[in-house]
């Protein structure tokens, strides 16, 4: 049988507006990814060392605060110093500019889903990432 | 034959010969059936004088003023903060000059969540979404050359609502003024964050005794002032329906007048000052029967539930704002327009005031440029297209006067289901709204996405050239932080330290009994006590909530 994706769903920083953080999330789990969600509130330390704790494949941000550079850089940090580092990668969705997308893929950040993404993209990143291992 | 069955049965002749039930099917926003034509036959059963009647007067279905925009439209403001107070005083003093009526204060998210901007979780979010304030120097600032007694200031803020209205009295207080004159709204609305938002900071409990603290607070000493805005918006813009919004906001307005009617304090001494925020979307008649519905439904409340007496009690007042959620980042420049709509939807409603989202909402805070653009949105609205000249324009309509009465059934079956439940606080802790909120949020991300909900440039008529419009967007200004964090270590240096611990400790005694705390508060606050020690210490009282984790 395919091995699940599994996603950590995160909301890290202060930012509480969770719509789109929830709704993604719904849809990683109706495509049949095992989907942990961490709540309001996190710090990219506490993500990462529950990302490691859950052994997710995919770190997924929702940042609706404008603070997307400073805390992809962070949590891409913290990743860094963690030996699960290459088996963990990072995703972020949120009212992220284009101008921003090159210099979060620089920091090593695989994929942006900036607004206006379509539903459904961060499924399709997601199954054509993993598609070698889990079909 | 009576005049309704003799319109009933030429109303079947018409629809038969004009094969009318073989048209395509439309429905509201609400998934419910919409019927081609309404006709008094709808409204058979709709006592005028009971259930419409007069604006201004008892039911109040038809506005709360009796001239409704005749004196004055409605106020119009655009919620506006970022950066510094310096930064935010600026802007401010911009869009005052271009007509805005009072300010709107966007504060950051670390103020939001009572953390000072030096907090190592606060560094990210300092001066993003709003301004930093740390202590009552930043107020000072914010608010230079802006007296008091003279500017009506709205404060969207909760979890340390008490503590910015502290801050709020106590500049009043250090310019001279009379707190009787002091005019302004804090939204002082907790429960919202804990259903949708996520600003939460105490448990339910204690948080709740703050909002009631404040209420009679202002109903004492600061008459003009309301004391709690009820934010139906945070709720709508986390995915609820039209009717969640008003059903789950009026079920947290009970919950917050319980709680001050069970303190002592009469209902007809401060139900005046409540006031509401709701989201508009984009489906005009829909959403301008919601808004005759939740005068009527709150209306009865009042009046039925609390007994108050005086009319004044018993109105809906809001502020209607085009919820952010319904702008999109395809052809930016579409949210003009959609805004536009909802602006004419609010106003059919009735609203008594716009806070209104510029066209860049999906991206970044707005520029000069955009929110002055949101702003003449409203104006020529006002002042350009008639909409205002008379009362409740769509009174009497068939089709707007079946779906009030509609409506209104529906926003009572929710307050009813909360009742059931034990109340909005018994409802929040069983995570009811938030997984009614999320479902809902869910169904309209998927119609989106099956373009059942039409969304132009999006899912129809969608353009695929590859061009894009250029835009410019508000740029943060990352010397702020600095400036922000020397500016408290300035203050936290030369202030009377002892005098800041002795208020401190004083208040976390109060905070332990039952005493009104913003007293306390106001003489903390003066010592230059920041917002990050002030809750700190009542976290140390209080605790800190725990939320449900539920997707």
């Amino acid at each position: 049988m395919a091995r699940k994706i599994r996603v950590l769903m995160a909301k890290p920083g202060l930012d509480g507006h969770d719509r789109g953080a929830k709704v993604i999330a719904r849809t990683f789990r109706d495509a049949g990814f095992e989907v942990i969600y961490t709540g309001l509130h996190q710090t990219p330390e506490r993500i990462v060392s529950a990302a490691i704790q859950e052994s997710v494949d995919v770190i997924a941000l929702s940042i609706l605060s404008g603070a997307h550079l400073s805390i992809c850089k962070k949590t891409m940090a913290a990743l860094k110093e963690t030996k699960a580092s290459s088996d963990i990668i990072l995703i972020v969705g949120g009212t992220i500019t284009e101008a921003d997308i090159p210099k979060l893929k620089a920091m090593g950040v695989a994929e942006v889903f900036p607004p206006g993404s379509p539903i459904e993209a961060g499924v399709e990143y997601l199954k054509t990432f993993f598609k070698d291992e889990t079909s | 034959m009576k005049p309704i069955d003799e319109i009933k049965t030429e109303l079947k002749k018409w629809e038969e010969k004009n094969k009318v039930s073989e048209l395509p099917a439309a429905e509201s926003d609400l998934g419910h059936p919409l019927e081609v034509l309404y006709t008094p036959v709808n409204l058979a059963q709709t006592e005028y004088l009971e259930k419409i009647g007069f604006p201004g007067a008892y039911p109040f279905t038809r506005g709360i003023y009796p001239g409704m925009y005749r004196i004055r439209p409605w106020a119009m403001r655009l919620y506006s903060g970022f950066g510094t107070a310096e930064d935010t005083n600026k802007r401010w003093k911009f869009l005052l000059k271009t007509g805005n009526n009072g300010v709107a204060c966007a504060f950051d998210l670390p103020t939001q969540m009572g953390l000072d901007s030096d907090h190592p979780e606060a560094e990210d979010e300092v001066g993003r979404v709003g301004v930093a304030i740390d202590t009552i120097r930043d107020l000072e600032i914010l608010f230079e050359g802006l007296p008091l007694d003279q500017i009506v200031s709205s404060f969207n803020i909760n979890a340390p609502g008490a503590i910015i209205l502290a801050m709020y009295a106590a500049l009043g207080q250090k310019q001279g003024i009379d707190p009787e004159k002091l005019n302004g709204t804090l939204s002082n609305d907790i429960l919202c964050e804990y259903v949708s938002r996520g600003l939460w900071v105490f448990p339910v409990q204690p948080a709740l005794r703050l909002t009631t603290d404040v209420v009679e607070y202002c109903t004492k000493s600061m008459p003009r002032f309301y004391p709690f805005n009820i934010r139906g918006i945070i709720m709508r813009e986390a995915g609820a329906s039209m009717v969640q919004e008003a059903g789950f906001a009026f079920a947290n307005a009970i919950a917050y007048i319980d709680d001050a009617v069970n303190r002592g304090l009469d209902i007809d001494a401060f139900a005046p000052r409540i006031s509401f925020f709701f989201a508009t979307g984009t489906q005009i008649f829909e959403e301008a029967a919601r808004y005759r519905a939740a005068r009527r439904v709150w209306a009865r409340v009042m009046k039925e539930r609390f007994g108050a007496q005086k009319p004044s009690s018993m109105l809906f007042k809001f502020t209607g704002t085009v919820g952010g959620s319904y702008y999109r980042a395809q052809e930016p420049e579409n949210n003009l327009i959609r805004g536009a709509y909802g602006v004419l939807a609010n106003v059919l409603g009735g609203t008594q005031g716009m806070l209104h989202p510029a066209m860049d909402e999906p991206f970044a805070i707005p520029t000069e440029e955009t929110a002055k653009l949101a702003l003449r949105t409203q104006q020529i609205c006002a002042y350009e297209t008639g909409v205002a000249k008379v009362a409740d324009p769509l009174g009497g309509s068939y089709y707007i006067e079946a779906l009030t009465d509609q409506l209104v059934d529906e926003i009572e079956k929710v307050i009813k289901t909360i009742d059931g439940m034990g109340g909005a606080v018994a409802a929040i802790e069983k995570g009811y709204m938030q997984q009614r909120i999320a479902d809902e949020a869910h169904r309209m991300a998927m119609d989106e996405k099956a373009g059942k909900r039409v969304v132009v440039g999006v899912n129809k008529f969608v353009d695929k050239s590859g061009k894009k419009r250029k835009m410019s967007f508000h740029k943060f200004n990352y010397q702020m932080l600095t400036r922000q964090k020397k500016r408290l270590a300035k203050i936290r240096k030369e202030r009377d330290n002892d005098a800041v611990r002795k208020a401190l400790a004083r208040l976390a005694d109060e905070a332990k009994g039952r005493n009104n705390l913003v007293p306390p508060l106001i003489e903390t606050v003066k010592t230059y006590a920041s917002i990050g020690e002030i809750m700190g210490a009542l976290k140390e009282v209080f605790g800190t909530f725990r939320e449900p984790l539920n997707i």
